[in-house]
């Protein structure tokens, strides 16, 4: 069964209330970004009833305005064009499912993904979360702090952004605000607060220990190192730890995305992905080039702005959230 | 951040040297390349097609005449084309009202606070302003401590007032600016998502109340194909007179430069080019051009190196090394010069051909720089200025004051001799610069 058929389903059969609550938080998440989409998409449908090169021309564009990344695009194009052939698909509306379907192909490329994370079955889960400067680290740790919170984990956060002023005060209201262990100090050596911070969390027993770090492009070699010293005092006072390495990016960014993505990929053991922003007029695509150019899965996305607003990604609502109108 | 779509256009433009004349076959691939360039770089679409277009019938209605090869006519082109589409001339900020009030707006986490910072520091170096922050993030935690910080750091004064009302806020900054004789005011403002009406509600209510003189939108320069909707989303709701690109000190091709001005007619005023708060460069079209081109970008450095180096000192410096005479106390004046300037991997990647020569990418290691100062000054002053009476002792004596080897020390030497002799030839005329 293709997915579409999967799509159509969750559309016409009764979803258990759980579960409708996700599909809906997706549905109002990407509304803007699934107007814009999709409503050219089914103009596209309707402009061309046949396929034509006129018409792939346009879908290129589409493609690459929801930020897919351009050689991921063409790729893509490459095998539709090829399968139109093989099957003389010739109806627009059809070629639409098959686009839903080969999009979805290309996330999940034949592996059973896993958004699960990693917990520590003999002590604390330590989750560091990476990434550039201003796509919501600190606010992404407050999110999952408060999602771990809710399922009765004693959860710690440690400030490990000494370098961007109010960062460590920032990290501290949320702290409060969810009733975490704190362990955050100003303009000092990270790896050192680091060190501090995971003492503290382990003597107070904390289950999930959520570690803060400063905002770093890629291509600063000093900083990228201070990450690798991170890792290692780490892994120091807990073994195999961090359990889960997120890096978080900006729904908005273009095709830098995938240089961030390879970039800290190669310093640092990477588990997954956050997606944040989500709920802005930005399609995310990127996360589709990610997956496909560097092999690192999405693990949530941030939906809104609210504390409940960080859920868990899954391909099928995310593309469920695109395409829905045309259903 | 623009090299790497240098790269792609020296290529594409590689192969139609050699070629006679400009024809649609032989430009075929070089425009396809072009293409492919410049949607890597994010720079949006229909801008991407526009350009392509115009350089295609351009290109086949030049007169390639004896002086000129196709390819370098096709190569300037494309760079006026490119400095076209990057804005003219540039347009320099408001600075003559007094006040003059300037607003920041933008996304989440596109750098406006950060910026907000800069932006004093600038127009207090720049333009001898006596300016003021403003704090009206009232939602981000912490994002009025974090201002705060940034204004203790330079010195300068930071209005804030809570987190009731930003347009009452703003309202008793202006107040407060005139009372206490301050000529420009900045006022940060809290990130919000173009499409939310409250929050866009709120910046034209600041809009109406102190009717600012600029406003300008901080955006980021790794942004996609978005930016766009951004950038008109804003400019619809308050008329932006300018935008700052940040995190450019980054890989970022940050086509969104390329992009911003051609589809909204808004001036790009500043790059954002480090994390420190003098990291604020003014906006250049051409310069721009250049470098993407890989022509690089001379300008910049020289009015880097003006607004750091003293000018008496590098004429001194600069008539030694042509009569010789140049020393390690010299060296160190020099080394110290060198530092002000920030991370020295910026400064290379602007030189001509940086990528040719494999130095746009090099990392230096800060260190390495505090090693060769250490070593020099645990020398005396005297073997500073005769550096051959360093022998053994004297250089294990040096090792150990500036817990370095021998083997660096000698290095240090040696490597201070060949530049010295480089120095030489250079002022001789016997060899040109590399540049």
């Amino acid at each position: 069964m293709g997915l579409f058929d999967k799509l159509k389903k969750m559309v016409t059969k009764p979803i258990e209330e759980k579960d409708k609550n996700v599909v809906e938080l997706y549905d109002k998440g990407l509304k803007k970004t699934r107007d814009e989409f999709v409503s050219k998409l089914s103009l596209l449908g309707i402009k061309y009833t046949k396929v034509s090169d006129a018409y792939f021309e346009e879908l290129e564009e589409l493609l690459i305005s929801a930020d897919i990344g351009v050689n991921t695009v063409f790729t893509f194009l490459e095998r539709l064009k090829g399968r139109v052939k093989k099957e003389s698909i010739t109806d627009t509306n059809y070629l639409m499912e098959v686009i839903v379907d080969e999009l979805f192909i290309i996330y999940v490329n034949n592996e059973s993904l896993s958004t699960k994370i990693n917990m520590n079955e003999n002590g604390p889960t330590v989750i560091l979360m990476v990434g550039v400067n201003g796509v919501g680290k600190t606010t992404t740790i407050a999110k999952l702090a408060y999602k771990y919170k809710s399922m009765g984990k004693k959860v710690a956060m440690i400030a490990g952004d000494t370098f961007r002023a109010g960062a460590v005060e920032q990290l501290k209201i949320w702290a409060d605000k969810t009733e975490s262990l704190f362990y955050g100090r100003d303009n000092t050596d990270p790896a050192g607060v680091i060190y501090d911070g995971l003492e503290m969390a382990k003597q107070n027993n904390a289950d999930v220990i959520l570690i803060d770090t400063a905002g770093r492009l890629q291509n600063k070699v000093n900083l990228m190192k201070e990450l690798e010293k991170m890792n290692k005092v780490i892994e120091r006072i807990i073994p195999e730890a961090p359990h889960e390495t997120l890096l978080v990016i900006d729904a908005s960014t273009g095709q830098n995305g995938i240089m961030q993505a390879k970039s800290f990929k190669e310093i640092t053991n990477i588990t997954g992905i956050v997606l944040t922003k989500l709920d802005g007029t930005a399609k995310g695509g990127i996360v589709l080039a990610i997956k496909e150019e560097v092999d690192l899965p999405v693990k949530f996305v941030g939906l809104g702005e609210g504390m409940t607003d960080l859920q868990t990604f899954d391909i099928e609502d995310y593309i469920y959230g695109l395409f829905k109108d045309m259903m | 951040m623009f090299e790497y779509m240098g790269d792609r256009l020296s290529n594409a433009i590689k192969n139609i040297r050699g070629m006679g004349k400009i024809t649609e076959e032989n430009i075929t691939d070089a425009l396809r390349e072009i293409r492919m360039a410049l949607l890597e770089a994010d720079v949006n679409y229909v801008v991407v097609k526009e350009f392509i277009a115009n350089i295609k019938e351009k290109a086949l209605g030049m007169e390639v005449g004896k002086s000129l090869k196709p390819d370098e006519l096709f190569i300037k082109l494309v760079k006026d084309e490119l400095v076209s589409l990057l804005g003219g001339d540039y347009v320099p900020l408001e600075t003559s009202k007094n006040p003059t009030i300037l607003m920041l707006v933008g996304l989440q986490g596109s750098g406006k606070t950060t910026t907000a910072g800069k932006l004093a520091n600038y127009l207090r170096k720049k333009h001898a302003k006596n300016p003021m922050l403003v704090a009206c993030d009232i939602y981000r935690p912490a994002a009025i401590e974090q201002l705060e910080t940034i204004g203790k750091s330079l010195g300068i004064d930071v209005f804030t007032e809570g987190k009731e009302n930003p347009v009452k806020i703003v309202r008793d900054a202006l107040e407060y600016a005139k009372a206490n004789k301050k000529d420009y005011v900045i006022v940060d403002t809290a990130g919000r998502l173009q499409i939310d009406e409250a929050l866009m509600q709120e910046l034209k209510d600041i809009t109406t109340e102190i009717n600012p003189h600029e406003t300008i939108l901080v955006i980021d320069a790794m942004m996609g194909q978005d930016a766009i909707n951004v950038i008109n989303g804003f400019n619809d709701a308050l008329s932006l007179t300018g935008t700052i690109l940040t995190k450019l000190d980054g890989n970022t091709k940050g086509g969104v430069a390329l992009s911003v001005r051609h589809l909204t007619n808004i001036p790009i005023k500043f790059v954002g080019d480090s994390e420190k708060l003098d990291g604020l460069s003014e906006f250049y079209p051409e310069r721009m051009a250049n470098r993407i081109l890989d022509m690089g970008d001379i300008l910049s450095i020289a009015d880097k190196v003006e607004s750091v180096i003293d000018e008496q000192e590098a004429m001194d410096t600069a008539r030694k090394m042509k009569k010789g005479t140049f020393d390690l106390e010299d060296f160190l004046t020099t080394l110290k010069q060198i530092k002000k300037l920030g991370p020295l991997e910026n400064i290379l990647k602007m030189l001509p051909g940086a990528r040719k020569m494999g130095i746009n990418n090099v990392s230096i290691n800060p260190k390495d720089m505090a090693h060769i100062e250490a070593i020099i000054l645990s020398m005396t002053p005297y073997e500073r200025r005769h550096p051959d009476v360093l022998k053994a002792t004297r250089k294990q004596r040096i090792a150990k004051g500036s817990g370095r080897s021998v083997e660096e020390v000698n290095r240090l030497l040696k490597q201070f001799e060949e530049m010295k002799k480089m120095m030489k030839m250079v002022s001789s005329g016997n060899m040109k610069m590399p540049f």
